[in-house]
């Protein structure tokens, strides 16, 4: 039998183990969480009792229903899965797989890798304080915990999420003081008409969470500057869209502008990548149903950014593509009609890219004192004067100034660090070059790495 | 219960029912709650996790989603974790910066 390898059990690895698991196969399933879930669908640890209904509002029938599939598979014994594990990389057919016993090496025929995103940062001055934190994290904080990161919490930045998550805080009784969009009205309106086109309903939803924000929340916000004490953050300095100064007095702030892709894993299978303008971040390229190399396949977040009914979808299509690539009997009905699901949700999740911005202008204005890098405390300034010497070029400019080389792999600077460049330079953003990914995918014990060796 | 006025940079909003842990931190005796995460008890009552190693300020995690390595602190027997990912249990005994005589041992 066919060895299968999924990376990630959020949405779309936990339906693609559905696919396949369905057709006969036993796949593997490799995911970082303590349970199948992803961050969209996240269970909390044991011994919490909140209801699916105030974890995931108007999402629980789906994050349910997911789960208890995935649950059954896994009881069954008809899907492998390994819970709290990190993919490291590849080698000759098996991935290098850290968990809770060490390190272990899992061979593998195909694998799909639906690593998922994580929140696109821009860096602030004084975002490298203790009590900053990404938009993503305010929301993990509340679901899989049940606490507010602080008591006067400051959601800065742009997309679906500083809503969503400002809406969910409140809900549940966190102290907001204030929600700041950096994108200006004009432009959610353009995108948000798109959105609206390609799926009403979850756009009316949306539209209906601002409304209930009613004076926290502000468009067109220009971030200054995060002003912190010994505690961490007392205010934010901004302007509002007439240009007015303001300092809000919090003690938290939490950043996000969209996502970006998690892509490492897939760089590191080889999959070829993409300048996107639409997305501002380069993307893995694959066909529709997600063929991205020889026996490589992509799905969800990690692919293309269309959140948890598009990852789900993806899942489904990519398994299938799996499954029709080794043989077995595939329904060109319901791929069709995947394919159809998917083309809608693109279109919806393309007006959210217009509607909520990379704030590039921003970035390029960030004063040289401005940390880019959280992880070694490399500011602005270090990085303007890197380019004189290394070119424009990403990689260049992070073996000569560390951006890029920290411990977050450049997951949280390397936007931010690339816009720089490109500013810097004078060229394109795509002509500042991708910054190539290295093994180990994440942080590793070399005691883990060693153990691999035969003894003696 | 001395929960109710933990003074740290988290709010608890709910779930408040669960178990005590007890845990220490730099000698410190803290208490938390079962299947609370290392960040989550440690913030509960205090307001950072650790020292930045290239920087003056301190670091209280930042993406809780295993990405960022922002929040890994040490425990005093060596190995370093990451505390947004690590459920925290009874008698942890953690440190905010690494201890002077760590050798790099194994775990």
């Amino acid at each position: 039998m066919s060895r299968v390898l999924i990376v990630g059990a959020g949405p779309a690895g936990m339906r693609a183990a559905d696919i396949l698991a369905e057709a006969g196969l036993v796949p593997t399933v490799v995911d970082e969480g303590e349970k199948a879930g992803g961050q969209i669908y996240r269970r909390p640890p044991d011994g919490f009792t909140r209801s699916p209904k105030a974890l995931y509002g108007s999402e629980a029938v789906k994050a349910v229903r997911l789960h208890r599939i995935f649950d059954e598979w896994a009881r069954q014994r008809r899907v492998t899965y390994h819970s709290r594990s990190s993919v490291l990389g590849f080698s000759e057919g098996e991935a290098m797989v850290l968990g809770p016993e060490g390190q272990i090496a899992i061979p593998y025929d195909r694998l799909i890798l639906a690593t998922g995103a994580y929140d696109r940062l821009a860096p602030l001055p004084g975002w490298e304080q203790a009590g900053i934190y990404s938009l993503g994290a305010a929301q993990i904080a509340l679901k899989a915990q049940g606490v507010a990161l602080g008591r006067r919490i400051v959601l800065a930045g742009s997309g679906p999420l500083l809503t969503l998550v400002a809406h969910q805080l409140r809900a549940a009784g966190a102290g907001v003081a204030a929600v700041l969009d950096t994108a200006p009205l004009s432009m959610q309106l353009r995108g948000g008409s798109r959105m609206l086109a390609a799926r009403p309903f979850v756009t009316a939803r949306g539209a209906f969470m601002r409304v209930g924000l009613g004076r926290l929340y502000h468009a067109g916000a220009r971030l200054e500057r995060i002003e912190s004490g010994q505690d961490g953050p007392s205010a934010i300095h901004w302007r509002d869209a007439r240009n007015r100064l303001h300092a809000t007095a919090c003690d938290t702030v939490a950043l996000g502008w969209h996502l970006q892709a998690e892509t490492v894993l897939a760089d590191l299978a080889g999959v070829t990548f993409d300048w996107s303008d639409t997305w501002a971040q380069w993307l893995p390229r694959a066909d529709a149903e997600g063929r991205a190399g020889d026996r490589l396949y992509l799905a969800g977040d990690g692919l293309r950014i269309l959140g948890a009914d598009g990852a789900e979808t993806a899942g489904r299509l990519a398994a299938r593509a799996c499954l029709a690539d080794l043989g077995h009997p595939v329904s060109g009905r319901d791929q069709y009609r995947d394919l159809r699901r998917l083309t809608r949700m693109r279109r919806f999740a393309q007006g959210v890219a217009h509607a909520f911005p990379w704030p590039a202008a921003m970035v390029r204005g960030m004063p040289d004192e401005t940390v880019i890098c959280r992880c070694e405390g490399i500011r602005a300034g270090e990085l303007r004067s890197t380019v004189l010497l290394a070119g424009a070029e990403a990689n260049r400019v992070k073996s000569l100034g560390r951006v890029g080389m920290g411990r977050c792999q450049g997951r949280y600077c390397g936007r931010a660090g690339t816009e720089l460049i490109a500013a810097e330079a004078g060229v394109e953003v795509a002509n500042a070059g991708r910054l190539r990914s290295q093994p180990p995918a994440r942080p590793a014990p070399i005691a883990a790495l060693c153990r691999l060796a035969p003894e003696e | 219960m001395k929960l109710a006025k933990e003074p740290g940079r988290l709010q608890r909003l709910s779930e408040t029912s669960r178990r005590p842990v007890r845990f220490h931190v730099d000698g410190v005796e803290m208490r938390a709650l079962r299947g609370d995460t290392v960040l989550t008890g440690i913030l509960a009552s205090a307001t950072y996790l650790r020292q930045a190693e290239f920087g003056p300020e301190k670091r209280a995690g930042f993406c809780l989603m295993g990405a960022c390595q922002d929040c890994w602190i040490w425990q005093e027997h060596g190995p370093r974790l990451r505390a947004c990912s690590t459920l925290l249990h009874d008698g942890m005994r953690l440190l905010s910066q690494p201890s002077q005589d760590w050798t790099g041992g194994g775990s």
